[in-house]
């Protein structure tokens, strides 16, 4: 008999080649100092790779909601809404999600990945067809393969493409499902939402918006991309996480729909999974307060995505994308000098994320940032200061190599 | 193969080119994935060529029956006539 795992012997050794460059995937945090540092290797070290957009991981108000919770409410939840009932707070934080985002309903998951699964499976079935965006995340992917939806991919960012491909489609006799993300996060570069509204008036689809990294960041109220294009009225369906901007675990979709209260019940991402627990609705609720009751975040955030975005780019390396973005990708010539800069990044007190094929649009190899309300100008600057030395002599090298 | 057959092949294998970083020999029964040692991006990104130069939409669900070059025929067979 094949032993199951007998197909994983080239990841294996892909592993191995990591580890023997020095790297560990994912290294352990010992202690966090701040939303912005830890003590990394015996290191006090720069966080620049964490998605921690708005800096309320260590907010009191969050903080102290979600102790509070914990004493009064238990642990856990120990089983699903449907099985085992709601807690009065899984509610308040529907209402409280539903009010910052202007929409009717809202619909609280366990993680922002299972509330991708539960809504393309709660909103389409065999007979629709869903059109995703080429560089869509895993979780949007996997909710379409759950869906049992006819799935089109559509090239990245392109509108045209899509109006292409439903023309060619036609009436399929089902509903039709496009799939954006605001803030795609290995690039950072946003849905050119405007375009797709267009081809949304020429074809009547229904919309789904995945604000997972625009959530909190994005527009005049911060409800994301579609809140910044002046387009809220267009996303059909709004999806985020949790684990990002609100700085806790889960996730939500919300919409106007009128039956929109019933994908509890068309959603085995929902309904077969443990409800989030008490500390993390009750942190979740107090930092979608704090994102309302304090837009200057906001203001911080972009200021110091600018002065990032424009320190790299002084440097002369090439960026995932041209618009300042909270999520700043360094394009890097192969793995093994990714790896190198990647350590030797994280040695000398900054730590980004390394992302690699097949986890990135067209085999780029990037040493991605993801930037804090929370960090200091200074912070920045010595982020800055280490891709100078680190990274951008290696590219040079490289280059005229 | 039947002429019709040959004459997609001829085009996937051109199409095909630009993700067989190995340079391995194509044939009928070469399995895309396995074969070519690509991961499911570039085939998903392979199969988006054959789209647009056949002018036809494939849908992902078809993907997970279709291993070699021969599959592949088939489906571009298929959806042709439809
Ligand atoms: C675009 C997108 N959607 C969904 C998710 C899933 O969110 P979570 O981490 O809450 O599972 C992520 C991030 O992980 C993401 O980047």
């Amino acid at each position: 008999m094949v032993d199951l795992l007998d197909k994983n012997k080239a990841l294996m050794e892909r592993m191995q080649r990591v580890a023997e460059a020095g790297s560990r995937v994912g290294p352990v945090n010992e202690k966090l100092l701040s939303p912005t540092r830890a003590m990394i290797d015996g290191r006090d070290t720069i966080l620049a790779g964490t998605n921690n957009y708005m800096g309320v991981t260590f907010e009191p108000s969050c903080i102290e909601a979600g102790q509070k919770a914990l004493a009064a409410h238990g642990t856990g939840t120990t089983g699903s809404r449907i099985a085992n009932g709601s807690y009065a707070i899984h509610e308040e934080l529907e209402r409280e999600l539903a009010g910052f985002l202007g929409m009717k309903h809202c619909i609280v998951f366990s993680t922002g990945y299972q509330a991708n699964l539960g809504m393309m499976a709660g909103l389409a079935g065999p007979k629709d067809t869903i059109f995703l965006d080429a560089d869509s995340h895993s979780s949007i992917y996997d909710g379409c393969t759950l869906s049992g939806a006819q799935l089109v991919r559509f090239r990245h960012n392109d509108a045209a493409d899509l109006d292409k491909r439903l023309t060619r489609m036609g009436d399929t006799g089902g509903g039709h499902l496009v799939v954006l993300e605001g803030i795609y996060s290995m690039l950072g570069d946003r849905a050119p939402l405007a375009d797709f509204v267009e081809v949304k008036k020429k074809h009547g689809f229904q919309l789904l918006v995945d604000e997972a990294h625009s959530f909190g960041v994005l527009g005049p109220n911060g409800c994301g991309l579609a809140d910044e294009a002046g387009l809220m009225h267009e996303a059909d369906f709004v999806v985020g996480t949790f684990s990002k901007s609100i700085g806790a675990i889960g996730g939500f979709g919300a919409s106007n729909h009128p039956l929109f209260e019933t994908v509890r019940y068309s959603s085995k991402p929902y309904m077969f999974t443990a409800s989030p627990s008490p500390a993390s609705v009750a942190t979740a609720t107090a930092a979608v307060k704090v994102l309302a009751r304090e837009p200057e975040r906001r203001d911080r955030l972009q200021s110091n995505s600018a002065r990032l975005f424009h320190g790299l780019r002084g440097l002369g390396l090439e960026l995932g994308c041209d618009e300042v973005s909270p999520v700043i990708a360094v394009k890097c010539a192969d793995e093994p000098s990714t790896l190198v800069m990647w350590n030797e990044l994280l040695a000398a007190g900054v730590y980004v994320n390394i992302a690699l094929p097949p986890g990135t649009p067209g085999k780029l190899c990037l040493l991605r940032c993801s930037v804090s309300a929370a960090h200091t100008e200074a912070e920045i600057d010595r982020i800055i200061e280490l891709f100078a030395t680190v990274v951008a002599g290696n590219q040079l090298a490289t280059a005229s190599a | 193969m039947t002429d019709d057959e040959q004459e997609i092949f001829d085009k996937l294998s051109e199409l095909l080119q630009p993700f067989n970083e190995k340079q391995v020999e194509l044939k009928p029964q070469t399995e895309i994935a396995v074969d070519l040692a690509i991961d499911s991006v570039s085939v998903m990104d392979f199969v988006m060529e054959v789209e647009d130069h056949f002018d036809m939409d494939i849908p992902l669900n078809v993907l997970s029956d279709t291993h070699t070059m021969k599959d592949m025929i088939s489906v571009v067979q298929a959806r042709k006539k439809t």
